[in-house]
């Protein structure tokens, strides 16, 4: 019982972080139908930005994490701009490869920039260990989990409360109908992927603590992992990324506790094959047809 | 008000609109009809900037629109129901409304304009929390009727408004359009049902393929040989 609470910790750990990054997944894929593959070099690069910060700069964790989301949020912006805006209305397929491509030059870019040995990422958030009964839980995975719902929570208001965010799930159902409102379509894409950057930065920033290295390659698992959770929620569905990753987060820690290590990916990946093959539209997903 | 002059559209390789021109006038009821393909819904777009002329200009109230980004169109006083009414089906109703309010910063009379089009549409208030998604034909229209109003348009551009509606939310529909012009607001209307947009309109022009092939007053086109014989149905 005790083992089974203290995986239970664990899987809400690891699941956030995962529907940290999912949420840029399905965001970028609501709205512009993309699966922006890039998006786990996007938390890559975020990991380092707060390794400099924390290393090189001495900042507080607050400017740690805030300056690491800030340039994210900037470079996802201008990635879509140089990359995927001239192939808006190239067939999908083309879009596709260019986001594997953009994957592809951003590994190599941190392989240049940062070499590929494994970095120490150090511990940013103050560390103490409480202990309930048998179970312990450090700090870290407390801010971790209280981080990300903070995100998710804010994100979750501002998609549904503000003009912004009305505007940019107006633009996710129907671009034309969104210019017709007075929506500049190419600003509230912009907007999307500078908010699923900022969140993938910091979904980066919080794998890394846990996992306690940053190297250029460490993007691939958890982007491959966040995109699953993503699909599993339901594509575009911005509470489905949420759960999916949280999902996926306790069915990795609970079959590395209870089954094998080595099977914890394999068990993952194949839930993909499940949802792809019983219910492509995810958990949330939902055929709704306008009515004419 | 809105003056359309050579204008010229492609799609693609295919020349939809060769060569219209036609002007509204403010206050006025103005119509195209024609049948499917004349190139109706076309003249919509290009107007509203969701499509691009390859030749020609669109003005409204003297400015060309050509160079105005189709986002700021609304912004201008022009307001565009689409066809197929392409209301927000996942939002809500009352959501819906809000987008059309988008261009808008003025919260009290936004408030005040929702009241208003609720007045007009008393079925959408009842249903103001529900998914605009699961609303009925009829009631997606007015949505999308009430949401192009939110913008306070000078010229509303609606596409084919009575398209799959029963007989009676026609006539509700038509009778709406009447009264949003009575307040004041332009109306262009594309319509197949030549019938009623010809008792509606002041003035009317008739397309066919990519051409104009009549206009005039709606009253004398109603008693037109040519137009009986192929929109009225003998």
């Amino acid at each position: 019982m005790n083992l089974f609470l203290q995986q239970l910790i664990n899987g809400l750990n690891v699941g956030s972080i995962y529907a940290l990054i999912a949420i840029g997944y399905t965001m970028v894929y609501g709205i512009i139908k993309l699966i922006n593959f890039a998006h786990g070099e996007i938390m890559m690069f975020g990991a380092y930005f707060a390794f400099i910060a924390a290393t090189s700069f001495h900042l507080p964790v607050w400017a740690v994490l805030l300056s690491s989301m800030v340039i994210m949020a900037i470079i996802g912006v201008a990635i879509e701009f140089i990359a995927y805006r001239p192939l808006r209305n190239a067939p999908r397929l083309s879009a596709l490869i260019t986001a594997i491509g953009v994957s592809l030059f951003l590994q190599n870019l941190a392989l240049i920039i940062f070499k590929p040995d494994p970095k120490v990422m150090p511990k940013i958030f103050p560390e103490t260990i409480y202990k309930i009964g048998e179970i312990e839980i450090s700090s870290t995975t407390l801010i971790t989990i209280g981080l990300s719902l903070f995100f998710m929570v804010l994100l979750d208001l501002f998609i549904r409360k503000t003009k912004q965010g009305r505007a940019m799930r107006a633009v996710s159902e129907d671009k034309d109908a969104a210019i017709l409102m007075g929506i500049n379509v190419n600003r509230t894409i912009s907007l999307t992927f500078a908010v699923g950057s900022a969140l993938g930065a910091l979904g980066g920033v919080l794998y890394s603590v846990a996992y306690i290295q940053v190297y250029p390659t460490m993007g691939v698992m958890p982007g491959l992992k966040a995109f699953i959770a993503a699909v599993l929620g339901g594509i575009g569905i911005i509470p489905g990324a949420m759960l999916g990753g949280f999902i996926i987060g306790m069915v990795e820690t609970m079959t590395k506790a209870y089954l094998s290590t080595t099977w914890a990916d394999a068990i993952v990946f194949a839930i993909l094959i499940v949802v792809l093959l019983f219910k492509p539209t995810g958990i949330l997903g939902k055929n709704t047809r306008e009515k004419v | 008000m809105l003056k359309v002059k050579d204008l010229n559209v492609h799609y693609g390789k295919i020349h939809a609109i060769k060569g219209i021109s036609f002007e509204v006038n403010e206050g006025e009821i103005v119509t195209l009809i024609g049948a499917n393909g004349a190139g109706k819904t076309t003249i919509l777009q290009t107007i509203s900037g969701l499509l691009k002329p390859s030749e020609g200009m669109v003005s409204f109230e003297g400015e060309n629109l050509n160079k105005v980004p189709a986002h700021q169109i609304p912004v201008m006083g022009i307001a565009h129901v689409p066809e197929g009414r392409r209301i927000f089906a996942e939002m809500t109703v009352y959501e819906n409304l809000q987008m059309g309010a988008y261009i808008r910063n003025d919260k009290d009379q936004i408030q005040e304009d929702m009241e208003k089009i609720f007045l007009n549409f008393p079925r959408l208030k009842e249903r103001i929390k529900q998914i605009a998604g699961t609303l009925s034909g009829g009631e997606q229209q007015m949505l999308a009727m009430g949401r192009a109003l939110m913008t306070r348009p000078k010229l509303i551009l609606l596409d084919e408004p009575s398209m799959g509606l029963a007989p009676l939310l026609v006539d509700e529909i038509f009778n709406m359009i009447q009264t949003v012009n009575d307040a004041g607001t332009t109306v262009l209307l594309v319509e197949q049902n030549a019938n009623k947009a010809l008792h509606i309109a002041n003035r009317a022009y008739v397309l066919e393929t990519g051409y104009i092939k009549l206009s005039g007053n709606a009253r004398d086109l109603l008693v037109n040989p040519e137009v009986q014989q192929a929109y009225l149905g003998g």
